[in-house]
């Protein structure tokens, strides 16, 4: 069963796994992206994700779909958190099951990389300087390689 | 004209300092309708780099808009 959801509580990784327990499957691939406390030298406090839901979870399907017809796939899952998120927290979660690891890995790459260009979702990082900024909304003057807002 | 619900996130959302609005536009494409809003309420992303959903799936930005339309402007995503 492939899904794709947004979350707006914490994602548990194991729970996630065992939805896509399956006995033909000899591959499972998971990727988890993780709050980090550093985006592009500046020091991160916490970060909130906000997202167009409806536009996105019909995205996301869409992703995973497409991975589908890529790869030889047996299942796959992903899940987005929204909301606002601290320092370690698991932000994204993608998981895929194959008969073999080579699809798995692909699959897994693909969706990720797929999900960060496409899915309707924007990341504000909270510097432990007090600022905030939009990511990938810089504009000329701005700095830092994001959509700045002078701090609260 | 048609009278369209606007939807802003993000950026979009804190300049304009609402998430949705209704408004009655000349403006016949996403576009057009950008760069209307843009001049109104100063918003620093050019139109090149945002793209329009209407009625929730993605449209061209020359796209025709119909009177009772919800349209979205989405700034460059950052998910993941």
């Amino acid at each position: 069963m492939d899904t794709f959801r947004l979350s707006p509580q914490g994602i548990d990784p194991a729970a996630l796994q065992r939805t896509l327990a399956d006995l033909r499957a000899g591959a499972c691939v998971t990727f988890e992206g993780w709050v980090r406390n550093r985006n592009e030298g500046q020091p991160v406090q916490s970060l909130e994700y906000e997202a167009y839901a409806v536009l996105a979870e019909a995205e996301g399907a869409r992703i995973l779909a497409e991975a589908r017809a890529r790869f030889a796939l047996l299942g796959a899952a992903a899940v987005h958190r929204v909301g606002h998120l601290a320092l370690g927290e698991l932000a994204v979660w993608v998981g895929v099951t194959a008969e073999h690891r080579g699809d798995a890995f692909d699959a897994c790459r693909y969706i990720i990389d797929e999900a960060k260009a496409r899915l309707p979702i924007w990341k504000k990082e909270h510097y432990v300087d007090g600022a905030t900024a939009w990511i990938n909304c810089a504009t000329r003057g701005d700095h830092g390689g994001a959509g700045a807002m002078p701090p609260a | 004209m048609p009278t369209l619900d606007v939807h802003y996130f993000a950026i979009l959302r804190e300049q304009r300092g609402q998430s949705q609005e209704k408004l009655t536009t000349a403006a016949a494409t996403p576009a057009a309708l950008y760069e209307e809003l843009r001049a109104r309420h100063g918003f620093t992303l050019p139109g090149n780099r945002v793209r329009a959903a209407v009625n929730d799936a993605f449209v061209e930005a020359a796209a025709p808009l119909r009177d009772g339309d919800r349209i979205v402007f989405i700034p460059p995503v950052a998910g993941g």
